[in-house]
């Protein structure tokens, strides 16, 4: 929002107030967040980015179709040099080059988003539907209850789980599934830690003795009257969670315990590079360029989300008086000094 | 509110009929655990030892006392929110110490809390509509548009626009949320509203349009109350009945009246002697009473009177022997003393713990006393 029409929308309000307050619209917390957030560059960014991502990533096939190299398809003939290395990009059509099998490049790295964000998303909001559950569980029962929640948290967070990983993947074989399964196991203890402290400190609040004091049971005292309490945090762990699942998931299929090729996925993309990037950087380059730009993208947007639901965050209050001040500045009319000052979200 | 009644009643007992509350030695503890893993208790916290009152129907009991003096568990343990560690509380003939929550789920449509902060008790992210229909939703009276009537119908009543029912409770005033928080304890048509310190958070203008408030819905609704202060003007100008805490025990009550005019108890004569006056003259003239140290730990209470290292008249008794809580026997306070089975606080006689009860027109002189002082 521009500050000019931040300024109208205020003078608005005061003189709606003035009027008898019939023509104020209050503001819900999401429309605050909202505002804030979209006054934040970096966080702007970060979201196009990150939208930009799932587009691409939905989208796969349409690369496959417009390049005319389907994911699977490999080019021995085009696709490779005169000692079968991988060539480079812009040369016979491949435009981020080929891999080892002399297959697109583009064409897996887009796939391998689908598989990335796919685990990234669906991991995390199974793990936080988990994470809220046993989190509203132990700190509003509290209790053994709580204790035996807690220490299994604990447990959970103390375990080495790449071990975990290693010895499933022997017994099981590696799978979608598998890792899918592992990284939800491993991601929900995190939220459950969060949501537990925010729930014994809104279990304290005075709203809740009077939903007891009506009569509401504990299921409805944590649906209806906790959990949106918890919804903030809970939105800002997610989107900070969805970074971590994608990176998990690039280990493990790194590693060789996730996703098996041919399929493609940035992580096994990464391990067969490993082998050629004295030949062929961009077969590195490129994939590691994603995972970063992905993960760099919904770590910025949470932070930024968190900043936003947060307004006494330093960062934001400076931002705000500066704006007051150059907002001051024009309201008394005095032009401009030699120094324009730079004014964030215009 | 009802102050035309106030007084003009003289039976000396109230009719067990007349009883909508009846608390009987009750006892809350608080256990004091100490360490990590494995916690076990060091202590007690006595919040309320052995306190008996009666409410009438229809009547206001005022509940005063400092801070920590036990009259906020001593009215979650009447709503029944929190367990009694011993003794009874019974409502309209029911003793609801025993029962299961499913049990009580009933009984909490008789009594309903309105609380002191109008902030943290209303749920930042719930619309009004939906706090004040909560109490509709959790005991299935009314659905749909019904229950949106009534909503409507309540937020009218407390004098709030029905058509903010979509607001959130940021865009209400302090004074509109607590109408907020009256609405909703209003919601099931409660016999009994305990009112912890409703209006203390609020300023002075807007305390007293929630106090008339209070009072025209009891005369509309027959609404008894047990209310919470520690500002004794409030108390005075609502009660019909007043009892004093401190540390955990009713020191002295008695009809409101009675209490303000032939305070008994030091304890009650110090409290009086710190509200500010409306004139200052007063103030010049009455002694002020200042007490000397702190509340004592009520994890571990001193022996004998509770009140007695505080006390300017504490004598060797008051540290060995606690003072059982009699009915009034001082010359000219004869017309309100009941007889001794039923003075229990709440009703008409008026009763108080002390070994030296304060004589009409007796100066509490002490070290703890300065006389005069403006302060």
């Amino acid at each position: 929002m521009s500050i000019l029409e931040e300024a109208a929308n205020e003078a608005a309000a005061t003189v709606g107030a003035q009027e008898g307050a019939h023509n104020v619209m209050g503001r819900t917390q999401w429309q605050l967040t909202w505002g804030r957030l979209r006054s934040d560059k970096v966080s702007m960014i970060a979201l196009v980015v990150v939208i930009l991502m799932i587009i691409i990533a939905l989208a796969a096939p349409a690369f496959a179709a417009v390049t005319g190299h389907p994911v699977d398809a490999a080019y021995p003939d085009t696709g490779e040099n005169a000692f079968g290395n991988p060539v480079a990009p812009g040369v016979n059509g491949f435009i981020l080059g080929t891999d080892s099998a002399g297959r697109d490049l583009l064409v897996r790295i887009v796939y391998g988003a689908r598989i990335s964000l796919f685990v990234g998303i669906v991991t995390t909001a199974i793990a936080l539907v988990l994470g809220v559950a046993v989190g509203l569980i132990a700190g509003y029962f509290g209790g053994i209850v709580d204790t035996v929640l807690a220490r299994f948290t604990d447990a959970v967070l103390a375990f080495p789980y790449v071990l975990l990983a290693l010895a499933l993947a022997t017994v099981f074989g590696p799978s979608l599934l598998l890792i899918m399964i592992l990284i939800t196991f491993f991601s929900w203890a995190g939220i459950a830690r969060i949501v537990r402290g925010q729930t014994l400190s809104l279990k304290e609040k005075e709203y809740i003795e009077a939903a007891r004091s009506l009569g509401a049971g504990p299921f409805r005292i944590m649906f209806y009257d906790i959990l949106p309490n918890l919804l903030a945090p809970v939105l800002v762990v997610g989107t900070l969670y969805i970074p971590n699942a994608v990176v998990f998931e690039s280990t493990l299929s790194y590693l060789g315990l996730g996703i098996q090729p041919p399929t493609p996925s940035w992580g096994n993309m990464l391990s067969d590079a490993s082998n050629f990037y004295q030949v062929a950087w961009w077969y590195v380059f490129f994939p590691a360029l994603f995972l970063l730009i992905t993960t760099l993208a919904f770590n910025l947007l949470g932070d930024g989300i968190r900043d936003a639901m947060d307004p006494r965050t330093e960062r934001l209050i400076a931002a705000r008086r500066m704006r007051k001040r150059s907002l001051r500045r024009k309201n008394a009319g005095t032009p401009p000094a030699t120094v324009q000052l730079q004014q964030p979200g215009n | 509110m009802a102050t035309g009644e106030r007084n003009t009643t003289r039976a000396d007992t109230v009719p067990d009929d007349q009883v909508l509350v009846r608390v009987e030695n009750v006892v809350k503890h608080f256990p004091v655990k100490a360490g990590g893993f494995v916690k076990h208790t060091v202590g007690q916290v006595h919040a309320v030892d052995d306190v008996s009152l009666i409410i009438e129907r229809g009547k206001t009991l005022g509940l005063v006392g400092e801070t920590g003096s036990g009259k906020s568990t001593l009215a979650r343990c009447v709503a029944g929110l929190i367990p009694v560690t011993s003794g009874k509380v019974t409502l309209s003939g029911t003793e609801i110490t025993k029962l299961s929550r499913r049990a009580m789920r009933p009984l909490r449509r008789e009594v309903q809390m309105i609380f002191q902060d109008p902030y943290s008790s209303l749920n930042p992210r719930r619309r009004v509509g939906a706090i004040i229909g909560d109490p509709f939703s959790i005991h299935k009276t009314a659905t749909g548009n019904e229950r949106k009537r009534q909503v409507q119908e309540l937020m009218e009543r407390v004098g709030l626009n029905p058509e903010h029912f979509n607001r959130f409770p940021s865009e209400f005033s302090g004074g509109q949320r607590q109408r907020i928080g009256v609405a909703r304890a209003l919601a099931l048509r409660p016999k009994l509203i305990i009112a912890d310190e409703p209006v203390s958070a609020l300023d002075v203008s807007i305390q007293a349009q929630i106090l008339n408030l209070l009072g025209d819905l009891q005369s509309e609704f027959g609404l008894t109350y047990l209310f919470i202060a520690h500002d004794l003007e409030v108390v005075r100008h609502v009660s019909d009945k007043v009892a004093v805490m401190y540390l955990g025990r009713v020191g002295e009550a008695a009809p409101a009246e009675e209490l303000y005019d032939r305070p008994r108890h030091p304890y009650t004569v110090a409290l009086l002697s710190a509200a500010p006056a409306a004139d200052p003259d007063s103030v010049l003239a009455r002694q002020r009473i200042i007490l000397t140290g702190d509340v004592p730990s009520p994890i571990d209470p001193p022996a004998g009177c509770r009140f007695h290292p505080r006390c300017p008249k504490a004598q060797e008794i008051c540290g060995r022997v606690e003072p059982p809580l009699v009915p009034d026997n001082a010359p000219g306070a004869d017309d309100v003393t009941g007889p001794a089975a039923d003075a229990v606080p709440g009703g008409w006689a008026h009763v108080t713990a002390c070994h030296f009860p304060v004589v009409p027109g007796e100066e509490l002189a002490s070290a703890g006393t300065a006389k005069g002082e403006l302060v």
